[in-house]
């Protein structure tokens, strides 16, 4: 009950600031004006406030509990995706003025066509990120509330859907910076407590965790398995069936299961004992001990999928629309190294959390690990540990911050989509900011919906991959190669963004093979960021006299310091769009 | 759309730049003289050669552009030979999960809490690097 007055009181706080600052964010130049008066700190909070989503709120802590110390690579990752935007992009980027990856590349290499490819894959990115935005959002509704998973999905994306078109937070720095400082408070508090709560028990806890033997429940437990799952058994358990299928057997009673793997069906209740072993999803390392050890969890080559999703996140970053469309907003781009420096503070201060509360959850709600939704692990963890008012009000907090990370993370990424659809997506006589805003975010709730849920860091994850297949070696190669051209940044988006696409897309759908290749096409980064940079460089090569005639005056834009005067063009000729500079009026209505 | 054209206005009784003007810290208060016109003719002619790339200006920019490169490319070296290596010394260590530190295992301990402080050094060492460059490209640019 207090954590859906909770969740409420966020979605009305979030309404009622986009609606009343809108009143203040009218114009483009509101924006400008505002966004130069904005200091570093307030920039990085706010970047790190629309950055948090759900995959970092509920993600990794789930994907802690399942799979153990692997899963620590993705917060490592998302936070190292910032070393490698400040190393080669923030400064110069922010230089050309250009507003989103389209306007960049469209300024950088004078091709409407590029333009066009770079449009497209910025809704896919942003879809793809949207995606387990709602589902995550579905998943706090129903784990607080027990209504269906719809009711949260729709929720979500129609208070994004009506804040962006009543005229969006987005502008509002101070407000997505709060966002950033709820989201800390929301996790580390309940970390704080239920650590004091739980102090006496250390030593047993130690024991357990390090354990050669699978997590056990620490009390009577019913368990309802939601999805189809397949469990691995390594100490032999019995338990009361209450209704369902397992094993390909219908019906009720007392089950007793061996070593090995089983069968549960979507919909069976299993009742387990305190202390009884519990069976683990095979996803994940079955026994404690493998489950603290790096790469304890098997599975083909896990070596090299641990080096695609390094290189998925450190080099994905750079490339998700709302991420860059923030940077716009630093001064200059002495700021906006400044900036990204504070973000890497404030990012790694936040993802100290994500992993405590995974060990801790790995202790307390091990029947998460039944029915393998293991997402919902944070939300779940004050009930597990405390009673009473305590919890209720532990609980209330961590969904609060869960909330204000779906709605803070969809609200960036349906403004860029609706951004490009809007200005080159639609048909002319349909160019109107409201309806891409309703199309940007309406799309994404069919697939919500309708899509299997797969653990939403995961899916985040792929949205990095395309966009590390894609976006980076464009804006890596435009900001610091004079050779690329127009082709070459084309022929390079398509087939690396493609097959990366295409790749995900399968595995999204459930369609991949067993093994190596479809654990590759779950992470394909290793494959697909070499392929996007080899076929910019050679294509850009084999076209080289295509390459910009002011090319050399281009990247003195880039990489001089504004003290000079070079980059005056944007603040005293906004309107000139031969340059580098003077889109950025274009998105804002 | 635009904001006010030009140079920075200073408004007196606030005491502060007007919103219109460009960003960062306020400028520097200069002495105009006679006696300073020829330097200044100076800076806007090099200004011009960085802007219109004659070859002066072409060969500063292109400096600036290989040193700033290379300040990245070195701190991704260093980035990829330590945090890079750390998934295979996981996966060929196998004794590494074993050692404890402070009561947490090792890995845990450099992938959980010491990687963060590690990439906020290695940003703040970039920093510090590309700066000095620009500042010396500000300073030949002048010169």
């Amino acid at each position: 009950m207090w954590a859906i007055v909770a969740v409420a009181a966020v979605g009305v706080a979030t309404l009622a600031v986009g609606g009343f600052g809108a009143r203040f964010s009218r114009t483009t130049s509101n924006f400008l004006v505002a966004s130069r008066t904005v200091g570093s700190r307030w920039n990085a909070a706010a970047i790190s406030g629309e950055y948090l989503s759900a995959a970092s709120f509920l993600g990794i802590a789930g994907l802690v509990l399942k799979e153990g110390f692997d899963a620590l690579w993705y917060p490592v990752g998302f936070t190292a995706g910032y070393v490698a935007l400040l190393l080669f992009v923030a400064a110069p980027l922010r230089r050309s003025g250009a507003y989103t990856v389209p306007d960049f590349a469209e300024a950088r290499l004078r091709s409407a066509q590029l333009r066009r490819v770079a449009t497209g894959l910025v809704v896919i990115i942003g879809w793809l990120y949207l995606v387990p935005q709602l589902q995550g959002a579905g998943l706090t509704l129903t784990a607080i509330t027990g209504w269906g998973g719809w009711v949260g999905v729709v929720s979500v994306a129609g208070i994004v859907v009506l804040n962006v078109v009543v005229g969006g937070m987005r502008s509002i720095t101070f407000v997505q910076a709060f966002q950033y400082w709820l989201k800390l408070a929301a996790l580390s508090v309940p970390v704080f407590v239920l650590l004091i709560a739980v102090a006496g028990e250390r030593a047993d806890a130690a024991r357990a965790i390090g354990a050669d033997a699978p997590p056990a429940f620490t009390v009577d437990t019913t368990v309802t398995v939601r999805t189809d799952v397949t469990l691995e058994v390594l100490t032999p358990v019995q338990f009361e069936v209450r209704e369902g299928r397992v094993d390909n057997v219908r019906g009720s009673g007392p089950v007793y299961w061996g070593v090995g793997e089983h069968e549960v069906r979507a919909g069976s209740v299993l009742v387990f004992e305190a202390g009884s072993a519990v069976p683990v999803v095979v996803q994940g390392p079955a026994s404690n001990q493998r489950w603290l050890e790096p790469f304890g969890g098997g599975g083909p080559n896990p070596l090299l999928l641990t080096y695609s999703l390094i290189l998925a996140t450190f080099l994905g970053t750079m490339g998700l629309p709302h991420v860059l469309v923030r940077f716009y907003t630093n001064p200059d781009g002495r700021a906006a190294r400044t900036t990204t420096l504070v973000v890497l503070a404030l990012l790694g201060v936040f993802y100290l959390f994500p992993a405590i509360t995974g060990v801790m959850a790995r202790l307390y709600e091990p029947q998460l690990l039944v029915t393998g939704g293991t997402d919902a692990a944070v939300l779940l963890l004050p009930g597990a540990v405390l009673e009473e008012w305590p919890a209720r009000l532990l609980a209330a907090l961590v969904a609060a911050g869960a909330f204000a990370a779906f709605l803070s993370a969809s609200s960036g990424l349906v403004v860029s989509v609706a951004g490009v659809l809007s200005t080159d997506v639609l048909p002319p006589r349909l160019r109107d900011f409201r309806l891409a805003a309703f199309i940007a975010g309406l799309l994404p709730l069919g697939f919500a919906l309708s899509a299997q849920s797969l653990d939403i860091a995961v899916v985040v994850s792929m949205a990095f991959s395309v966009a590390a297949s894609s976006f980076c070696p464009l804006l890596l190669l435009g900001i610091w190669w004079r050779g690329l051209t127009d082709a070459g940044a084309i022929a390079g988006l398509v087939l690396g963004g493609g097959t990366s696409i295409v790749a995900v897309s399968a595995v999204i759908l459930g369609l991949q093979p067993e093994g190596l290749l479809g654990a590759l096409m779950a992470q394909p980064a290793v494959v697909t960021v070499p392929l996007a940079f080899l076929t910019m460089l050679v294509v850009s090569k084999a076209t080289g006299r295509r390459v910009p005639g002011d090319v050399a005056r281009l990247l003195a834009r880039l990489h001089a310091p504004e003290r000079l005067g070079l980059a005056q063009a944007e603040v005293t000729r906004p309107t000139d769009t031969s340059g580098l500079l003077g889109r950025h009026g274009r998105h804002r209505r | 759309m635009s904001e006010s054209g030009g140079g920075s206005r200073w408004v007196p009784e606030l005491g502060h730049p007007v919103q219109s003007e460009r960003p960062g810290p306020p400028p520097k208060r200069v002495r105009v003289v006679l006696a300073e016109r020829k330097r200044a003719r100076r800076v806007v002619r090099t200004l011009a050669e960085v802007e219109e790339q004659t070859g002066v200006g072409e060969m500063l920019v292109r400096n600036l552009i290989r040193a700033q490169l290379s300040v990245s490319l070195w701190l991704t070296l260093f980035v990829a030979v330590t945090i890079g290596a750390l998934p295979a010394v996981f996966y060929y260590v196998e004794d590494i999960g074993e050692i404890s530190l402070l009561g947490v295992r090792l890995p845990w301990l450099v992938l959980g809490v010491l990687v963060y402080p590690f990439l906020l050094v290695v940003g703040f060492v970039y920093v510090r690097y590309a700066e000095r460059n620009e500042q010396t490209f500000v300073n030949m640019v002048e010169d």
